[in-house]
């Protein structure tokens, strides 16, 4: 909303500047979002008088003129025809910028004639939308004087409202806050009834239910309607409105002093004698009703709308609160005028605004909860400023229902300003501060009822009256009070798994991983791929159609990175991100995710050296990771071609503690996945999930078990096996380590081999077992038996040793 | 003797001139060895006579150890020689590239996330989740939003299908909702901050439809709105490590608190960019207050006997402000290029004693 200082003057007597008043409105709560200040924009403007104007020598259309400026006697070439001696009008100098052309004025020959400056027009000013000619005004003014000055223009303050605040979109509301924040003195703002010369005529018939509780309305017959005087047209102007008509313009003029949108109805175009309040309902054929509004659209009239209706209720005159119908507006020729000031029910007038697309001035007030007590003062003070300028009689006030009651009273001890905002303020400053603001204080215990006025129909309770107070006293007065010092849990501030994601971010960015963080939502069809899209993830109203469900997985968004990077000549990527993924819409479906891919393209090595980089790179990160993540690695199972149909079924795997504990998957990719996001593979990658990982048991100390090393050296031996291709090798090495699981530390693949020397349908894989001797230095027996005993486990599953 | 001396000048010369091991060890073999000259001599002495043998044998056994001692010397030149020729010939170029390797990043926003529970920690602030799919109590209801509010509305927050009861999920608008389930599940005092995923249907050059938000809760007897200012202003201050930080409260409006306030952060706009802790200009950083009273009833507690204040701020837009991030969307554009510039070393791990960043 828009006002000037001259309007808010009007209700307070104050001495403030703009930077002021802007300043204490700031503190007070109201955000100013713009001050738009003429004076600053036509600094360089000032009046001027041309003294003589002839033809152009080389164009017909140009006038040079001399022109008696604040710089002297200047000679402008201008191609204005209303450009004629004796004329006042608006000079710019040479260097002056013309904020309506956008251009800085520069010294140029016009036709062979320098220019030593500009004569302006109302549009190069910016203070007209259009203009003919260059500015005529009063041969009064005197040369040089400031342009501003000359045409009455003031700064604009813009300012944004919180929804709490209604009687803030009205300038005496603003007014009220300033004064009770000590900018200065409210003026008297009672509003003196006008006598009725005759009873209505109109009836008001309310069957809206709570829609609209109260209508009041008054007749005016004898008008004449037409162009409002200079200075309402001045003042509606300078807030962004446009000038209709009089009887138009006071109504807006009081939505906007008092944040009273009232409506205005040529009594000549109603039908009948009865004005009716009521919802929208279904005309014949069950067909919705319609209505033609001021904007000259048709509106389809639903049935939580509220409308206003003549004709015995049958014709649809008007959206209470939103928008008047177009059948009954008032027009030039309009000379009896029904005048109606009722009161809306936010929530439906609101709801009304949304779902037709008006965005009118009073569905916005109404929206947010005008006045109740305000409903009849109203009405008085737009029939008097109505019989002021437009002449008349006005008939009784006929009033149809009962506004909406007043708030409650509360229960308050001043001393609770103290208790919740920590700021001292006297007693007497916290009442005084209410009564400016038009509380009613009753009682002088130390528990004081105060009874917030009808326009405050947000305050319900003694947290409010703290909030009043302290905003008038100024935030700035809020002590800095430290915060007890708590005691602080032992072991951190993290729970296991926050700690966990932690850990998991540093370590995989360690490990050359780049973080990144994508959408929590994906396609439906992307979800789908990776095992999601059930319906109760899917958004009722996406922000994107390729954004329409929540994501079961973060590897999707991931590989898609990957192409986009790619396309942009940066193929190599190694991505991670962790954060949630959602098998439902319960707390219990969404899990915490880390998830990492690897699209090698790596740069080519001077010595051939193989970089890598594949699907065992991959698992090698997972399982470093799950390391220190402090996940029971040794006890961990590989089930492979058992993760989810994204995988490749050849190179994927499922990291379990049994097949209800999956604790993670890994592997390449699936190419048909890769095409269907459309980015080239390979892509390898990993999703773990935090929430599987078990919880490490809670131990009363932190010291650690003793190390036992043992005094003895360990030894080495090596086995080649013949094994059947498809034997896993995992299967093998856990077979060798437990044949003896005192003895063997541990147990590695070293050589993998297929080919000439190995018969069709198997493969050599050779074992390297660490042995470490226990109690006594092991003899050539004893390790023969060991040998004996790897030997006699390998055969089991089909390995033989090679000969 | 003349012989010995002669043999001597001659082995002398023989060892100083073999020119390599080799040619040392035959000097030796011709001396030393089973027949060499030397212990032909040293064999000599067994046939001769007391009283030669005691002019004799020290002279012959000094002969010994004397050539020995210059066949070792010259062994250890010869071997530092061959070792020198043997490291040239071994010389690499060095300019070569080492094998590539990849530096990973942490995403600003989680870099800004750990900082600011490093801060938080330090203040005596655990740290609460709860999910970024809400019921509609926990988002709006619990939290004081009148049943019609626009928050509500389908233009500004992303509803999930409607469920066999009627009622619609969301996506939680703000991390709020945390507060919620905190009070609901916790008896004072209460000390958290609730980081996490927030979602807004809104997208342009400022808005992105998912963010971050940071929450803040405390409730006991007697916290007021001066802690809270305190509070924040602790935070803020060590956030942007800087003492200059200026801060200031302004009253605003929010369903969930009462009184609100919006907290805005001295900076300075001038020449295009933007920086905090200098200037006369004002940014707004984060909306705070006293939780409602009827937030504390809805969520169980009595607000003539627990007050307290709450405060969330939007985290990615803090991490811009810090480390000069121009453009929100990019935060989640997951361009590589981008996250290898404004991204943080995996060991940048913020803490008390090395710092934040």
């Amino acid at each position: 909303m828009k006002f000037t200082l001259s309007w808010l003057k009007e209700h307070l007597e104050t001495d403030a500047s703009v930077a002021q008043i802007v300043d204490a409105m700031t503190m007070a709560g109201l955000e100013v979002e713009h001050v738009e200040d003429p004076a600053k924009k036509l600094a360089a403007f000032t009046v001027a008088k041309i003294v003589d104007a002839v033809q152009h020598p080389n164009a017909d259309r140009l006038r040079v003129c001399q022109v008696d400026t604040v710089d002297g006697v200047k000679e402008i070439v201008c191609g204005a025809p209303n450009a004629r001696a004796g004329l006042v009008t608006i000079y710019a100098p040479i260097g002056a910028y013309v904020p309506g052309l956008g251009v800085t004025l520069v010294e140029k020959p016009v036709r062979g004639v320098v220019s030593n400056g500009m004569l302006c027009s109302a549009a190069e000013l910016e203070v007209a939308e259009e203009s003919n000619g260059i500015m005529e005004l009063s041969e009064d003014l005197q040369v040089g004087i400031s342009a501003t000055k000359a045409l009455g223009l003031e700064a604009v303050i813009d300012f944004e409202v919180t929804p709490n605040r209604p009687d803030w979109l009205g300038v005496a509301g603003i007014a009220r806050d300033l004064a009770a924040a000590g900018v200065g003195r409210l003026k008297d703002m009672t509003v003196a009834p006008v006598k009725g010369e005759f009873s209505c005529p109109i009836t008001i018939r309310i069957k809206a239910g709570d829609a609209c509780p109260m209508f009041a309305g008054r007749l005016v017959r004898g008008v004449k309607n037409g162009p409002s005087p200079d200075w309402l047209q001045a003042q509606l102007k300078a807030v962004g409105l446009r000038p209709i008509n009089a009887l138009v313009d006071v109504t807006n003029l009081i939505s906007y002093d008092r944040c009273r949108p009232l409506h205005v109805y040529d009594r000549a175009l109603l039908s009948g004698d009865v004005i009716e309040a009521r919802l929208g309902h279904h005309g014949e054929h069950n067909a919705p009703e319609h209505l033609i509004a001021l904007d000259g659209k048709t509106y389809a009239i639903g049935p939580q709308m509220c409308v206003i209706a003549d004709a015995d209720g049958e014709r649809p005159i008007g959206l209470g609160g939103v928008m008047g119908g177009e059948s009954t507006g008032c027009s030039d020729a309009t000379t009896e005028v029904f005048l109606e000031s009722a009161w809306f029910d936010p929530i439906l007038t609101a709801q009304t605004a949304r779902a037709t697309g008006i965005s009118s001035d009073a569905a916005y007030r109404f929206a947010r909860g005008v006045d109740p007590g305000f409903v009849e003062d109203g009405l008085e003070l737009a029939t008097r400023l109505i019989l002021d300028l437009c002449g008349g009689e006005a008939s009784d006030v006929t009033v149809a229902g009962t506004a909406p009651p007043s708030p409650a009273p509360i229960a308050f001890d001043p001393a609770y300003v103290h208790r919740l905002s920590g700021m001292s303020i006297e007693r007497d400053r916290v009442l005084d501060i209410l009564h400016k603001l038009g509380f009613l204080i009753e009682g002088h215990g130390p528990t004081v009822t105060v009874v917030p006025p009808t326009w405050r129909r947000d305050v319900d309770g003694k947290a409010d009256l703290v909030e009043e107070v302290a905003r008038i006293a100024g935030f700035a007065a809020l002590p800095s009070t430290p915060l007890p010092e708590a005691p602080r849990p032992v072991g951190g501030v993290l729970t296991p798994r926050q700690a966990r994601a932690r850990i998991a971010r540093r370590a995989l960015a360690a490990a050359g991983y780049a973080e990144a963080v994508t959408w929590s939502f994906t396609a439906k069809k992307i979800a789908t791929l990776f095992g999601g899209g059930p319906e109760a993830v899917v958004l009722a109203n996406p922000i994107a159609s390729d954004l329409d469900c929540m994501r079961p997985s973060i590897l999707p968004n991931l590989i898609q990175a990957a192409g986009r990077n790619a396309r942009r000549g940066f193929p190599d990527v190694a991505l991670f991100e962790i954060g949630p993924v959602f098998a439902g819409d319960a707390p219990g479906d969404q899990r915490t995710a880390v998830a990492a891919i690897l699209a090698p393209h790596r740069p080519r090595r001077w010595d051939h050296a193989d970089t890598g980089q594949d699907v065992h790179a991959i698992k090698g990160e997972l399982l470093a990771l799950l390391e220190e993540l402090g996940a029971p690695a040794a006890s961990l199972q590989i089930a492979q071609g058992q993760a989810g149909a994204w995988w490749h079924p050849g190179q994927s795997a499922r990291l379990q503690l049994g097949p209800k504990a999956v604790m993670a998957e890994f592997g390449a990719i699936h190419p048909a996945v890769l095409q269907a996001l459309d980015v080239e593979g390979p892509v390898y990658g990993f999703e773990l999930w935090l929430e599987a990982i078990p919880e490490p048991k809670r131990k009363a100390t932190k010291t650690r078990p003793l190390l036992k090393a043992s005094p003895l050296m360990p030894l080495w031996r090596d086995f080649a096996f013949l094994a059947p291709e498809t034997l896993a090798a995992g299967d093998l090495v856990r077979a060798v380590q437990g044949a003896d699981k005192a003895l063997i530390a541990s147990a590695r693949v070293f050589d993998l081999y297929q080919g000439q020397g190995v018969p069709e349908g198997f493969k050599s894989l050779a074992i390297e077992a660490q042995i470490q001797p226990v109690e006594q230095t092991l003899a050539d027996k004893d390790i023969e038996a060991l040998s004996a005993k790897i030997v006699a486990a390998a055969e089991k599953l089909g390995a033989k040793l090679r000969s | 003797m003349t012989d010995l001396t002669s043999l001597e000048a001659q082995l002398t010369a023989a060892v100083t001139g073999a020119i390599d091991l080799a040619a040392l060890d035959a000097v030796r073999v011709a001396a030393l060895g089973k027949t060499g000259s030397i212990s032909n001599l040293l064999k000599s002495l067994g046939a001769m006579s007391p009283d030669e043998r005691k002019t004799a044998g020290p002279a012959i056994n000094g002969l010994r150890d004397k050539i020995q001692g210059l066949i070792a010397e010259r062994k250890a030149v010869l071997e530092g020689q061959a070792l020198e020729g043997k490291l040239a010939a071994e010389r690499l170029d060095l300019t070569l590239p080492a094998p590539p390797r990849r530096k990973g990043q942490v995403h600003p926003t989680m870099q800004a996330f750990d900082e600011l529970i490093c801060i938080f920690a330090e203040l005596g602030f655990a740290v609460a989740e709860g999910p970024d799919i809400e019921d509609d109590f926990h988002n709006f209801t619990a939290l004081n939003f009148p049943p019609k509010h626009p928050a509500r509305d389908m233009h500004d927050t992303f509803f999930l299908q409607e469920g066999p009861d009627g009622t619609r999920k969301v996506l939680r608008t703000h991390t709020s909702p945390v507060q919620v389930r905190t009070m609901m599940s916790q008896s004072p005092p209460i000390r958290i901050v609730a980081p996490g995923r927030t979602y807004r249907k809104d997208s342009d050059q400022t808005h992105t439809p998912m963010f971050h938000q940071i929450e803040g809760l405390v409730i006991d007897r007697d916290t007021h709105m001066g802690h809270l200012k305190w509070t924040l202003e602790t935070v803020l201050a060590r956030y942007f490590e800087t003492d200059a930080v200026t801060t200031r409260f302004r009253p605003h409006h929010f369903p969930f608190t009462e009184p609100s306030a919006e907290m805005d952060v001295g900076c300075d706009r001038s020449g295009g960019g933007l920086k905090i802790g200098q200037g006369s200009d004002w940014l707004e950083i984060l909306g705070c207050g006293m939780v409602h009273p009827n937030v504390l009833r809805n969520c169980g507690l009595d607000p003539d006997e627990w007050q307290g204040f709450a405060f969330g701020f939007g985290v990615d837009r803090l991490a811009m402000l810090k480390y000069g991030v121009p453009d929100l969307r990019d935060m989640f554009a997951a361009d590589t290029r981008w996250l290898q510039h404004y991204g943080f070393s995996a060991f940048a791990a913020p803490n008390p004693a090395s710092g934040l960043s």
